[in-house]
């Protein structure tokens, strides 16, 4: 009979439910209690004043030479944490697999949350996006420690966070101190297949206008084959970071101005405009389900992060070597130097709960600026010696037609610096209202009031000032 | 028909037998309802009581009234969240009501008893998936370079997995999933509650002339109707709390599916990203006055409990 299946269906979404209260009961019962208002504005200025008057009172935890720490990575990143543990087995480690925060998961924020009302269970490092350190730098309530540690108090040397690559750890920043270390970066260059070019007689474009031009010529020669896509969740930092639209500016810490009504953002919605209706640029995203199969052959060019060499085009298209190129960023009229976007790259951050910061934070050096470590890393070292044996690296160099040093060198110091981190993801805007636009039909231009007014109520929920100019 | 004779005179029997026992009563009965007692009240009463409490103060455990409830009804995620449930709850109810009773009803009596008993087999197996499981079924279901209804996908015109997932067919989605793992055991209690109606009313009935609709529609569903008040209330108060399906959905497409599609995953944000376990709370309270609305008007207008006095 369903009925007492039923019911228990229904409890069990019941207890779900009450599950969660539950806990958010305890937590809360456990941690007592926080700001005046429980409103996001009062929280993230309570966590401001509460950061600007600890950013001296940084206490660490009593601390246990040689206890155990506990290791949250993603899959990617999990080899390295490993070799670590192999080169040095006096460590104790407890490594654990996570999402890392791609594609805009909360994961570890909502954990974290909990561990701050239960006050136990963080882990001692974590690998996560730069959007993490946001919250992390910042307690999340009154009377909480904020999760992330400052590394440059007494754990890492300033000479080392100096050898970052320009501009890298600005993420990591937050009132004059530095939370986290950058594992790579992912600047935004032109790829492009240079067999089919060669074959086809095209000059690799240097300006927008070229590529504009060459897309439409593609879609008229060759129909079928595409010189980009817009249905990933990061291809907004792809091309509009690039066009250097002001969609995520932070003027002042609190206020952020959002306004893609800017001549810097209709541009690029306007020529990719032009190259979908042209089918030269596919609504689908290059991640997507059944993209790679259907028409991962008939890519001649993508404007994307430094990793779609690999990631993209070497596993996910399964494309040849000797067959992919990268170019320099292209430039808008009037621009001697280009800017360009940066689509991801990860931070390694040390919880300021650990008992054990000495292992930590040897750990979180080690990855990222070891040369053991990344000059062989599977994304590009965001510190600049690392940068340079990983680009000396022969897997790093042969699976290209040509030598993508100069592109990626060039790129990574054009990053425009005006698109913020902020304490939400770039993301979830443009993926649940821009995307499902365009998969409508709709044009980019017509969906970015939408995607405007998106942003705005995101940020302000999140405690932001917006303007909107 | 003779088959079911022993079943109904079974449910007769017991019923007689209950009478007494009910009035001789003995510590016996509690023991047996006091592992319940003790998890309902560990499990839902003091979760509720806190869920009030932390609705009315703020983080700091200061009363504040309403203001919590005012401060998220104005949130710009409350309206749609709470649009789309009452679009999925509309959806989902009228196609449970209509397609269990329906199918209940061919079922018991147009259709020999093994056939009747292999279909409310195959119908009642989706409901054996956990929510989780039945979910990524559907999401192979949805996706049309894996899916075997690819055909009909195709025909809708939504040539991929993002043109399926566009925001307008989310409800009918999410009521889809819910029907195919919910339905088939309300099929079988309705076949059950089919069951209780002693045969000599359909004979009469039939006698005087009544053909198939005509005796499902007069003698069969009027005298089912509590039952089908009674699955109503429970898939209501179920569907308000829609959580799972979204929020997979919400991974599985990549963020193409709203974060806060449903109340109960603006809740969740409103805890575990804002850390607003008092927001939250107020949130939880709104669904929960939506689901006693729901039942109270459901069991005012159709003497639900009045069973017992007939």
């Amino acid at each position: 009979m369903r009925s007492p299946i039923a019911t228990v269906d229904a409890r069990h979404r019941t207890s779900r439910a009450s599950a969660a209260v539950a806990l958010a009961a305890a937590a809360a019962l456990l941690a007592g209690c926080s700001s005046a208002s429980s409103t996001p504005q009062a929280a993230a200025s309570a966590a401001a004043s509460g950061s600007a008057a600890g950013s001296a009172s940084f206490a660490s935890v009593a601390q246990k030479a040689g206890s155990q720490i506990t290791v949250w990575a993603d899959s990617t990143r999990l080899p390295a944490v490993q070799a670590y543990q192999k080169a040095n087995p006096t460590v104790k480690m407890n490594i654990v697999t996570y999402d890392g925060s791609a594609d805009g998961s909360t994961y570890l924020q909502t954990k974290v949350q909990l561990f701050d009302r239960t006050g136990s269970g963080w882990p001692d490092v974590v690998f996560g996006s730069p959007t993490d350190v946001t919250w992390a730098s910042q307690p999340t309530k009154s009377g909480a420690t904020a999760f992330a540690a400052p590394l440059d108090e007494n754990l890492v040397p300033q000479q080392t966070l100096d050898n970052f690559a320009k501009g890298s750890l600005a993420p990591c920043q937050d009132n004059g101190h530095t939370y986290c270390m950058r594992n790579d970066i992912a600047q935004v260059v032109l790829w492009y297949n240079k067999t089919l070019l060669d074959q086809w007689g095209y000059k690799v474009p240097t300006t927008w206008a070229d590529y504009e031009a060459l897309g439409l010529q593609v879609a008229k020669d060759h129909p079928g084959y595409l010189v980009g896509a817009v249905g990933d969740t990061n291809s907004q930092e792809s091309y509009f970071w690039s066009s250097q639209c002001p969609a995520f500016h932070l003027t002042q810490p609190n206020t952020l101005q959002v306004n893609l009504g800017a001549a810097d953002c209709t541009r690029m919605a306007t020529l990719l405009d032009k190259l979908i209706s042209a089918k030269a640029v596919s609504t689908q995203g290059f991640f997507s389900q059944g993209f790679a199969k259907a028409s991962g052959s008939k890519v001649v060019m993508a404007y994307g992060p430094s990793w779609y060499g690999q990631y993209l085009f070497k596993s996910a298209f399964n494309t040849p070597a000797g067959q992919i190129a990268a170019a320099p960023p292209l430039t808008w009229p009037g621009e001697t130097t280009a800017s360009t976007g940066n689509v991801g790259g990860g931070v390694w951050m040390v919880s300021s709960h650990s008992a054990n910061l000495k292992a930590s934070t040897d750990l979180v050096t080690w990855l990222t600026t070891s040369d053991a470590n990344q000059a062989s890393a599977p994304t590009y070292p965001a510190y600049a010696p690392a940068a340079t044996a990983w680009l000396a690296n022969p897997t790093n160099r042969s699976y290209f037609a040509t030598d993508v040093s100069p592109a990626f060198q060039q790129a990574a110091n054009d990053v425009w610096t005006g698109w913020s981190n902020t304490k939400f993801s770039d993301a979830t805007a443009w993926s649940s209202v821009v995307l499902p636009a365009l998969t409508a039909g709709k044009t980019l231009t017509s969906a970015l009031p939408a995607w405007q007014t998106a942003i705005t109520n995101e940020a302000k929920a999140n405690g932001y000032t917006v303007v909107n100019q | 028909m003779t088959l079911l004779h022993p079943q109904r005179t079974a449910v007769t029997v017991s019923r007689r037998g209950r009478a007494p026992r009910r009035g001789s009563g003995g510590a016996t009965g509690y023991l047996f309802v006091a592992g319940y007692a003790l998890l309902l009240l560990a499990f839902g009463v003091f979760p509720t009581g806190y869920a009030f409490y932390l609705s009315v103060t703020n983080s700091q455990g200061r009363f504040t009234g309403l203001n919590q409830f005012i401060k998220v009804a104005h949130d710009y995620r409350f309206v749609p969240a709470f649009t789309n449930i009452l679009i999925y709850l509309v959806m989902w109810l009228v196609v449970l009501v209509v397609l269990t009773v329906l199918v209940a009803v061919v079922l018991r009596g147009r259709m020999r008893p093994g056939l009747s008993a292999l279909f409310r087999f195959l119908f009642y197996i989706p409901g054996a998936l956990a929510g989780v499981a039945s979910v990524l079924v559907w999401l192979f279901m949805l996706a049309p370079d894996v899916s075997p209804a690819a055909r009909l996908l195709n025909w809708l015109g939504m040539h991929s997995f993002v043109a399926v997932i566009a925001p307008g067919n989310l409800p009918v989605i999410f009521m889809l999933i819910a029907f195919w793992t919910g339905a088939g055991g309300w099929i079988v209690v309705m076949y059950g509650a089919l069951n209780n109606i002693p045969d000599e009313v359909i004979e009469a009935a039939k006698m005087d002339g009544a053909g198939p609709w005509r005796l499902a529609w007069h003698v069969q569903i009027p005298m089912i109707r509590q039952w089908i008040v009674y699955m109503t209330i429970l898939a209501f108060a179920a569907g308000t709390q829609l959580f799972v399906e979204p929020q997979l959905l919400q991974t599985a497409s990549l963020q193409r599916v709203s974060p806060t599609w449903s109340p109960n995953q603006l809740a969740y944000v409103f805890a575990f990203q804002q850390g607003d376990f008092n927001g939250a709370a107020a949130i939880s309270v709104f669904l929960l006055a939506l689901g006693l609305i729901g039942a109270g008007l459901l069991v005012a207008r159709s003497n639900l409990f009045s069973l017992d006095d007939r």
